[in-house]
């Protein structure tokens, strides 16, 4: 069962506040992988505009070192930033040729662009880069998208911040997911490492998603660009989210509706039971069935969690005004913002969608009982 | 050697040793009450009077001599007409334990004998060809092991219940919620169907105990159990009544019962679960429903709108149509129309090597609410053997093969695919159910077992008894003769249904816990079945386990 660990605060910290926290939960993974995402960026040695995309991956070898950077100025994307870590010999077991974290401008035709061309764009860019790398392997990108960084890395959570140099303050952020994994069903792999990331949407899962095949059949059936991959069960939950949110345009709430719908008993008598059975139907094989609980965060930096329909993988949310942690185990949130009143703390039960909003001031606690809150269900 | 000349030796002159089932009748304990002949449905054995010699040995006089008596025993009738079925009533009704069919161990020559008058074998029951079936061979294997709290069946809260209907693609049914588009009706019900049966092929007492049982289930136990008419109509009271909602009427070549069912409509107190029509058989692709004339009795003839006493051979084909591309789109958007699209309706087809020619039709068609699949151990009240026996296509595949060109268009929760033919055929329904489930199917449908395991139906696949098709169905289950099906208390079958269901439900959660699934039916959840034959794992692109 892997460990997650999450911070939100309105003063950026350095990501490797996190992962010494992490430690705190260190029984819980095994030193097969850590993965970082970070968001609300801020670069030490950089003035960083938040429109600029930012590419995350790993070069392996100077070949595909090449390609990428070919490949994004073929594409007319403008360099801005190059972000080099420090890094440090002994604590990374693999042979990487380089960490890369490029910050760009887009290409001039999309200037004008609305939001949702430009997140294409972006999405079709990483795709093509992964379609890249999958002919000769030497190339893993993980995310590119404005104000975005994520690392992934094989190995345990503490070495891999010190190989990274992490805690040089170089790179800080406003929200920090972490997970320390802790390898199950699926082969050590970077890409099965949480958070998975789409457009902009970005969720990590511990536990295991006994559902995930026909899920994953569905969404891969859908034929949505970026609905690939699959190297670990928990991938399905960052697409159905992203599906949610992106392709229904349905509002946050429904993403609980949608993965853990209440039964046929309880929507009986909600008021609005009947689009909410209708939206459990034709969502049906969305409904996740395993001891998960689910951390995410959105591009405009909210913060959530929701637990499976059993809550068999309890987590807990806990914080003050301007500083919040979600972890697998209370003593993450703990190790996160120590200085918080810790009767204040919320494990959600199992009809629970809880957003810790951008303004960070206090938990929002949604319940599925509560009303729907759309004009269509009315 | 001599000739034997006052004995008259025909090409079907047999001995009881050429038969399947020997008569072994012990005269010891016989009293001659008569039970057995009267019992036997097929007239197969018979009150003798035969004839014994008694050795008489005079002492005194030193003399040796005979006497003769004649004496009065049971005995098997020689003529295939009456070859005994194996049923074992003579023994059921028999009080002194003193008969019994034993099966034939020699090989069985009465099969070069069925097609006397050159009729071919016609008969009830399904393919004999008895042992594990494939679905008995798979096994559930993605065990949770290692990171889970495994569920527990008892206490955890399942949800087992599947759709029945289309099902619109989250996008539409958005699209059609705020625009306020037709949304094409559904029925959550229990996975496991009571196959179409029709009300002719079955005794009355059968159906309304079958009928009596799903409603305990709907009402009592929230086992949400639909059942299927199969051809012949359903009785017009049923119609009328609330449970018609467990009900799905099927509508075949025949027509049989429409008229009355069409009268019905405005009377309706609620809608019928679905509409189910028939386009083929498993047990029998290529031919329409067939009840022979043994079984129209003046009930049936009055239901199904013809005179007593006749065939009732539906045509194979939908005779009004030209095609069953549009006859399925036509018939379907029809009677879709009849019930003010309230009602699922949905063809049921032959497995076949064409299914997915069927399965894509139905994709593009908004008014199909599924797809119902019979594969080639499918059973039938009457039949030619020959189609029974090598007709067809097993479920397995063909299912298979129909899901997984679903999702690759993504649709796979649009159209339900439901399964039939052999489901639990071995006995192991919610095993062989729950595989089918996973390979693909939202749900099966299951006749023969039921009637196995509500009523006691003696067939099997071995060919005993299988004479459902002559209504001289031994336990009065597919019998339209009073004195038969009056052996059927209704009642019990409902009881036994009840049970039946009760375990079924019971089994399907010991199945999905330890796989981790709780929250809905693992509709195509392949990776969690392994079978131990390689070729069938490579078919049905699951894995092969050893």
């Amino acid at each position: 069962m892997c460990r997650l660990a999450l911070k939100t605060a309105n003063e950026p910290f350095s990501p490797y506040e996190v992962l010494t926290a992490m430690e705190a939960m260190q029984e819980g993974y095994d030193g097969s992988g850590l993965g970082l995402l970070l968001r609300g960026l801020e670069f030490e040695d950089f003035k960083y505009n938040p429109r600029f995309p930012i590419l995350s991956g790993i070069a392996h070898t100077e070949e595909g070192w090449h390609r990428v950077t070919e490949f994004m100025e073929n594409r007319g994307y403008e360099l801005k930033y190059d972000h080099r870590f420090a890094n440090k010999d002994g604590f990374i077991e693999a042979e990487r040729f380089r960490y890369f974290l490029r910050a760009y401008r887009m290409p001039e035709r999309f200037k004008y662009a609305s939001t949702e061309v430009r997140e294409e764009e972006m999405l079709m860019a990483r795709l093509a880069l992964r379609a890249l790398a999958t002919e000769e392997d030497n190339i893993t990108v993980f995310s590119f998208y404005p104000d975005v960084v994520m690392i992934k890395e094989v190995g345990w959570p503490l070495q891999i911040g010190n190989g990274l140099s992490l805690h040089d303050n170089q790179i800080k952020s406003r929200v920090c997911m972490a997970q320390g994994r802790q390898n199950t069903n699926y082969g050590i792999n970077l890409n099965a490492c949480h958070p998975f990331f789409i457009q902009g949407i970005s969720t990590m899962t511990n536990g295991e998603n006994t559902a995930f095949v026909p899920i994953r059949d569905w969404l891969v059936g859908k034929n949505i660009p970026g609905y690939t991959g699959y190297q670990s069960d928990s991938e399905v939950f960052t697409h159905i989210l992203h599906y949610t949110l992106k392709k229904l345009n349905l509002p946050l709430e429904a993403y609980k509706h949608i993965i853990t719908p209440l039964s046929t008993k309880e929507l009986k008598e909600h008021p609005q039971g009947e689009f909410l059975i209708g939206l459990r139907q034709v969502c049906r094989r969305l409904v996740i069935d395993g001891p998960n609980a689910i951390i995410g965060t959105l591009p405009d930096e909210t913060c959530l969690l929701a637990m499976d329909q059993k809550k068999l993988r309890p987590a807990t949310v806990g914080g003050r005004d301007g500083a919040w942690a979600i972890a697998s185990e209370i003593c993450g949130v703990d190790a996160l913002v120590p200085d918080r009143d810790p009767s204040l703390d919320f494990q959600p039960m199992r009809e629970h969608t809880v957003i810790v909003p951008p303004d960070r001031k206090e938990l929002e606690i949604w319940s599925q009982y509560d009303p729907f809150p759309l004009p269509l269900a009315a | 050697m001599v000739s034997v000349r006052s004995i008259s030796i025909t090409p079907s002159s047999l001995t009881p040793s050429d038969f399947p089932w020997i008569i072994a009748h012990r005269e010891d304990r016989c009293t001659l009450c008569g039970r057995c002949t009267a019992v036997c449905p097929k007239a197969a054995i018979t009150l003798a009077h035969m004839r014994k010699r008694v050795p008489q040995l005079d002492i005194l006089q030193k003399k040796r001599g005979n006497d003769y008596k004649t004496f009065t025993g049971i005995r098997q009738e020689l003529d295939p007409d009456k070859l005994c079925i194996g049923c074992g009533m003579c023994s059921m009704v028999c009080p002194n334990d003193a008969i019994t069919p034993l099966p034939g161990t020699n090989e069985n020559r009465t099969v070069f004998f069925d097609n006397r008058k050159g009729e071919p074998m016609k008969r009830g029951g399904r393919r004999n060809s008895p042992g594990p079936t494939l679905l008995d061979q798979i096994m559930f294997d993605r065990i949770s092991m290692l990171t889970d709290p495994a569920l527990d069946a008892g206490r955890h809260e399942f949800t087992v219940t599947t759709s029945l209907g289309r099902v619109l693609s989250p996008e539409d049914f958005l699209d059609r919620t705020l625009n306020g588009g037709w949304i094409p009706p559904t029925r959550e019900i229990f996975p496991f169907i009571i196959g179409s049966m029709s009300f002719g092929a079955l005794s009355p007492n059968m159906w309304l105990g079958l009928l009596q049982g799903v409603a305990y289930c709907n009402e009592v136990l929230g086992i949400p159990v639909v059942m299927c008419t199969g051809e012949g109509g359903c009785p017009p009271w049923v119609l009328r009544s609330p449970y018609l909602k467990y009900i799905i009427l099927q509508i075949a070549s025949g027509y049989f019962g429409w008229d009355e069912i069409i009268r019905a409509i405005p009377e309706m107190q609620c809608d019928p679960a679905a509409i189910e029509i028939k386009y083929g058989q498993g047990a029998k692709p290529g031919d329409g429903g067939l009840l022979m004339w043994y079984k129209v009795s003046k009930l049936i003839a009055r239901l199904r709108g013809v005179p007593e006493g006749v065939d009732l051979p539906s045509p194979p084909v939908h005779q009004t149509l030209y095609s069953i591309e549009e006859s399925v789109m036509k018939m379907i958007q029809t009677l879709s129309t009849a019930f003010n699209h309230k009602v699922p309706v949905y063809p049921k087809i032959s497995a076949s090597t064409s299914a997915k020619s069927v399965l894509n039709n139905l994709v593009r068609n908004p008014y199909a609410a599924g797809l119902m699949i019979d594969g080639i151990d499918g059973g039938t009240g009457a039949a030619y053997n020959v189609s029974m026996e090598a007709t067809g296509h097993p479920i397995a595949s063909c299912v298979r093969d129909c899901y997984l060109d679903l999702a690759r268009q993504g649709k796979q929760n649009e159209i339900p695919i439901f399964a039939a033919g052999g489901i639990g055929k071995n006995g192991n329904v919610a095993q062989n159910g729950m595989a089918m489930v996973m390979l693909g199917a939202s749900g099966v449908h299951i006749g023969k077992y039921i009637m196995q395991a509500a009523a006691g139906c003696l067939g099997n696949e071995k060919n005993r008894c299988n004479v459902c098709n002559l209504g001289i169905c031994p336990k009065g289950i597919t019998s339209q003769n009073a004195k038969l099906y009056r052996r059927l208390d209704p009642d019990k079958v409902a009881e036994r249904v009840a049970e039946t269901f009760m375990s079924i439900n019971t089994e399907v959660k010991k199945i999905m816990a330890p796989l981790g699934r709780s929250q809905g039916l693992p509709i195509g959840m392949s990776d969690a079945i392994g079978i131990g034959n390689k070729d069938a794992a490579d078919r049905l692109k699951i894995k092969y386990v050893c």
